[in-house]
């Protein structure tokens, strides 16, 4: 008990006024080694202990610029120069397209830089350990007190003779209405204390945590992730795109078709170029029946109807921004044979383009049959009144 | 409780009238002058000088109004400098009505052509933009009217219940401000190209309206508090919040506007991105790219830093500065849709915001002459003077 070391005298305080008024009496006397203890946050106790403003801004704006120039350069890099791939008809550098992840990485990053310096930096993180840590003193102010503690090795408290003056400290902290005044002494561990962080025993508790965590990572990601039931269906007997292959000479997944290769259900088109003799040979397989106009229908409408027009008179929705097509109830269309018509489906014709791969060769038997059922209500004949 | 303010009236310098009149009739003679030369021309000039006596004087009922709601402490002490530029909003008809008389002159959606004009129609025309316009400022005034009155009484009876009484009338003008201004951006600012569309554009005159009267608060603030018309007691801590809104509605502005640009410009729709090729063409590029440093850039880094907000002088020059980009932005919003070939800028741009500077120096000055410059009677006021951060 004798060899302790006294490490501060403290008071207690009731109001937050009163607490507020000792700080700033403790600048007015020149105390430079005190701090105050709050149960939470007081406005104005900034400006009574004059402190001075925060320097985490500063750690924040430099990580912020930072990261929002890395992240701009490195998309631009990968999206520009890396593997240059043009996305929704976007210049390669497009930078708009780059300022929401610029924010997301920017803040992520100030923030996570600012908590990892108030930690390390600021709070000194690996030493734990405070004199006021364990004392009634602090247990009361962190309930419903206020208190100031003034450490005894403040330059204003050493006598001549290199001793400490304390009827100074308790006169000061009487005169300022402290309730309860008591002597906070050192921790054993901790009067030696020192920055821990540059600790052998420290730094190699971060090496076994950073292994650890990148085991943990590697494990779960390239081992645990390839294993029955995880892998679910990514494992399957067979190439995914742009993969390479071991089995054919050329070492490349994805090969070319055989010359003359068929697509299942598919035919090649023979007439290609020659509407005419399209239109002498080929038969239009599709029966007509109330299905197969209804169907015939649907398509007409998606795929048609913009230009030439739900009825096939021209009027489409596109009027005025493209050429209007003539109408489908022209002499010519309608002694067309169907085969003639499909000719035209198939390739295009002026400024037609092809529709081929938009409908199937069934399809445009359908939209045939429909386009002649529009045909006929427009030029209906006596007997289909009946 | 009787609180002693120590707050002792100091009339206003009667040079402060004499230059608000200078400025005011120079303007008007401007304006005049410009409505005889260039009639269109003035009538989109007068749009935007509209639309920014819109954003300060309903802004600074806002501004009033939302002290109440959140029951801040910080602003009473000058809560009255926004009171006082809200009562701009009585004169707003003087600068719709030209803008009234020549509607078919300036909307183009009053000759519906196409289809696309004619479904338009049953909102857009002239009887219902008409009725939408007395309706909106019927309602500003009459919530201007009772606020503005519940406050000036308090300072003589001291009853905190009148305090209640406006708390419970800005709960309901908040939806009312929130819809009103977004229509009004709405029918002034965004019809002008009738054609263009953009959900957005209700918050991005809101970011802007909020921000013009910030800053016109703040400059009236500095001002008066440096050369002390309003309490003691005043410091940094109140500079330093009102920079922090500034600062805070400057990237809300920002924010919004890039998410206006981002989803256009992704979108890449060709009747969506024609309003800003409209803002890309010929030297309007050039001033779009200025609207951006202007407007966020150099209010940004001149806000950015703590010791900026709280000295004085920083502060003013960076709210004037902020004033003057919210009266580039309503350029920028409005001449690029007439003007396509490039900027346009002469004489007759100057006319409003001279005429504009002196109407607001002017209804500041009778306001003060009338009113006290502090909320005396304001249950908060001794809170607010001691709010410390």
């Amino acid at each position: 008990m004798s060899n302790k070391i006294l490490y501060s005298y403290t008071g207690i305080f009731d109001t937050p006024d009163q607490i507020i008024q000792a700080a700033e009496m403790a600048v007015k006397e020149g105390f430079t080694k005190y701090d105050v203890n709050t149960p939470y946050p007081l406005h104005g106790m900034d400006s009574a202990m004059k402190l001075p403003p925060s320097k985490l801004g500063y750690i924040a704006l430099i990580f912020g610029l930072s990261a929002a120039l890395a992240t701009a350069l490195v998309i631009g890099w990968m999206s520009a120069i890396d593997y240059p791939l043009v996305v929704g008809g976007k210049p390669l550098f497009s930078f708009p397209a780059y300022v929401p992840v610029m924010f997301e990485v920017t803040v992520l990053t100030a923030s996570i830089a600012t908590v990892v310096a108030m930690l390390f930096f600021f709070f000194k993180l690996p030493n734990i350990g405070h004199p006021l840590h364990g004392t009634g003193y602090m247990k009361t102010v962190s309930s419903d007190k206020y208190g100031i503690s003034i450490q005894v090795n403040d330059p204003k408290l050493i006598l001549p003779d290199g001793s400490f003056n304390e009827s100074f400290i308790l006169k000061f902290l009487e005169s300022v209405g402290s309730k309860e005044i008591a002597p906070v002494y050192w921790d054993e561990e901790e009067i030696n204390h020192q920055n821990k962080i540059l600790d052998p025993k420290f730094m190699v508790f971060l090496f076994v945590v950073a292994i650890i965590t990148s085991a943990v990572t590697y494990f779960s990601l390239n081992i645990l992730m390839n294993i029955t039931p995880f892998n679910w269906m990514a494992e399957q007997q067979k190439l995914s795109v742009q993969q390479t292959s071991s089995v054919f000479k050329n070492h490349s997944g994805m090969l070319v078709p055989v010359p003359g290769t068929v697509a299942r259900n598919s035919m090649p088109y023979q007439f290609s170029g020659q509407p005419d003799s399209a239109g002498k040979s080929l038969i239009n397989p599709i029966p007509v029946s109330i299905e197969s106009l209804k169907k015939g229908e649907i398509k007409f409408d998606v795929y048609c109807s913009p230009c030439h027009g739900f009825n096939g008179d021209g009027a489409g929705r596109l009027n005025g921004q493209f050429p209007n097509p003539p109408t489908l109830h022209s002499d010519k269309v309608r002694k067309w044979t169907d085969a003639r018509i499909f000719a035209v489906i198939t390739e295009g014709q002026n400024v037609m383009p092809s529709y081929a791969s938009q409908l199937t060769v069934d399809e445009r038997w359908t939209v045939i049959n429909y386009i002649r059922a529009l045909q006929r209500a427009l030029n209906a004949m006596e007997s289909d009144l009946k | 409780m009787s609180i002693s303010t120590g707050y002792h009236k100091k009339e206003l310098p009667p040079k402060i009238k004499t230059l608000g009149l200078a400025l005011l009739i120079t303007g008007l003679i401007i304006v005049i002058l410009g409505y005889m030369t260039d009639t269109t021309r003035s009538l989109y000039n007068n749009i935007i000088g509209f639309t920014f006596l819109v954003s300060i004087g309903v802004g600074s009922l806002f501004f009033v109004g939302l002290e109440y709601i959140v029951g801040a402490v910080w602003s009473t002490p000058f809560r009255r400098v926004s009171e006082f530029l809200s009562s701009l909003i009585i004169i707003l008809p003087l600068f719709v009505l030209p803008l009234l008389l020549n509607v078919n002159i300036i909307f183009g959606w009053t000759h519906p052509a196409d289809t696309m004009m004619q479904a338009k129609v049953p909102y857009l025309n002239i009887n219902f933009f008409v009725i939408r316009v007395v309706v909106f400022w019927l309602l500003w005034v009459g919530f201007y009217f009772f606020i503005i009155k519940n406050s000036v009484r308090q300072d003589k009876t001291k009853e905190p219940s009148l305090t209640k009484t406006n708390i419970k009338l800005s709960a309901v003008f908040m939806p009312v401000f929130a819809i009103t201004i977004s229509l009004a951006a709405i029918d002034w600012l965004m019809s002008l190209a009738p054609k263009w569309f953009s959900t957005i554009f209700g918050v991005y005159y809101f970011s802007g309206t909020v921000l013009a009267a910030l800053a016109a608060a703040t400059i009236f603030i500095v001002m008066l508090n440096e050369r002390g018309y309003l309490i003691a007691g005043l410091k940094s801590d109140h500079y330093y919040s009102l920079g922090a809104l500034l600062f805070a509605f400057i990237n809300f502005w920002a924010y919004i506007s890039f998410s206006q640009f981002l989803l256009i410009w992704y979108g890449n729709l060709p009747e969506e991105t024609v309003w800003f090729l409209a803002r890309w063409h010929g030297n309007w590029k050039i001033f779009s790219i200025g609207l951006l440093v202007i407007h966020f850039v150099i209010p940004y880094f001149g806000l950015l830093s703590q010791p900026s907000k709280m000295n004085p002088k920083t502060l003013l020059i960076m709210a004037l500065w902020i004033l003057f980009g919210h009266y580039i932005d309503l350029y920028w919003l409005v001449m690029p849709n007439f003007y396509k070939e490039g900027i346009i800028f002469g004489w007759i741009e100057l006319g409003f915001p001279i005429l504009i500077t002196g109407l607001i120096i002017l209804v500041f000055f009778y306001r003060a002459r009338k009113i006290n410059l502090v909320a005396v009677g304001d249950p908060k006021l001794q809170r607010g003077i001691d709010f410390r951060l």
